[in-house]
């Protein structure tokens, strides 16, 4: 009954790395600070998510200057994005389910 | 995971994912006023050209009455200028209210996204005013503004895009049509606007 409990993709258990995963599924690539301002966290929070998102290999880093200003951009791998849709799908899954029960 | 936590979470994944790719804070309320602005121009742009015995529009193309065609193009400018300072102000007070940047990713793309067709449009009325071919500036904006909203579509409401198909189709009659630039100026800018604005105000702003 709970198959799809086990579909859930770790990474996305926490909410933060579950929002970036979904502008980044949304846009081709998201900067570094839009994405602070869109998700009103703090740099260090994250900075550290996209790290571990990155270590996962479901982004990219896309690192270059505006002028002198660095300018860092994400990007959502393949693999990235098909554990968002797979995550999607068994939340879906879920609510189904419980429906049903 | 109760099912109002999971209703919740995929709430939260498809705001998240619309306000990170599309502007939503445009304001109805100032596609409204944009179009009273537009028909009060249009009226004055009315009683310069029309009013008296002689009529301006005519000379224009004699090559006299260049007094007349700076007033105008005044005129026009004033509108733009006043309809783009409502627009901003009025956006950023919606962004605002719906905690969304204004000056993000997003609004940048669909400022260039708008800018190419409008600047490209710019500069060719332009051109068409130096080689007084007035008969056809008032369909040549409708059609580039047209086309610039169509473009800037994708970063905001779907609406825009059909507000920008009507005013490309708009613009195509009036340019069959020349001599009746006024009237298809005042319909595009002013009447398009106003229903656009109404319906934007009706189904987001509240």
């Amino acid at each position: 009954m709970n198959i799809a409990f086990d579909k859930l993709d770790k990474a996305f258990e926490n909410r933060v790395r579950l929002q970036i995963m979904s502008v980044l599924a949304a846009n081709e690539r998201y900067d570094f600070n839009s994405l602070k301002d869109l998700l009103s966290i703090t740099d260090g929070n994250l900075a550290s998510h996209l790290k571990s998102l990155e270590k996962e290999e479901y982004i990219i880093v896309h690192k270059s200057f505006l002028g002198r200003k660095p300018n860092t951009n994400y990007e959502a791998t393949e693999k990235g994005k098909k554990a968002f849709k797979d995550h999607l799908d068994a939340l879906e899954q879920l609510i189904r389910q419980q429906k049903h029960a | 995971m109760e099912e109002k936590e999971l209703q919740n979470e995929l709430a939260s994944i498809r705001s998240i994912m619309e306000r990170s790719s599309k502007f939503i804070s445009l304001s109805g309320l100032s596609g409204i006023l944009a179009g009273v602005y537009a028909l009060i121009g249009a009226g004055i742009a009315y009683s310069m050209l029309y009013s008296g015995t002689n009529r301006v529009y005519l000379k224009l193309d004699m090559g006299s009455g260049q007094g007349t065609l700076y007033e105008l193009i005044a005129t026009a400018s004033v509108v733009l200028v006043l309809s783009l300072i409502t627009a901003y102000l009025l956006a950023s007070r919606q962004a605002r209210r719906k905690n969304q940047p204004m000056w993000g990713a997003v609004s940048m793309q669909l400022m260039f996204h708008m800018a190419v067709p409008l600047i490209a449009g710019g500069i060719l009325i332009f051109i068409l005013l130096l080689h007084h071919h007035y008969g056809i500036v008032s369909a040549s904006s409708l059609i580039f503004y047209g086309l610039a909203l169509v473009s800037a579509s994708n970063f905001t409401f779907a609406d825009v895009k059909y507000l920008g198909l009507c005013e490309i189709a708009l613009g195509l009659v009036a340019a069959c049509l020349p001599g009746y630039g006024l009237l298809f100026w005042a319909l595009g800018f002013g009447v398009l606007h106003i229903i656009y604005g109404a319906r934007i105000y009706l189904k987001y702003d509240k």
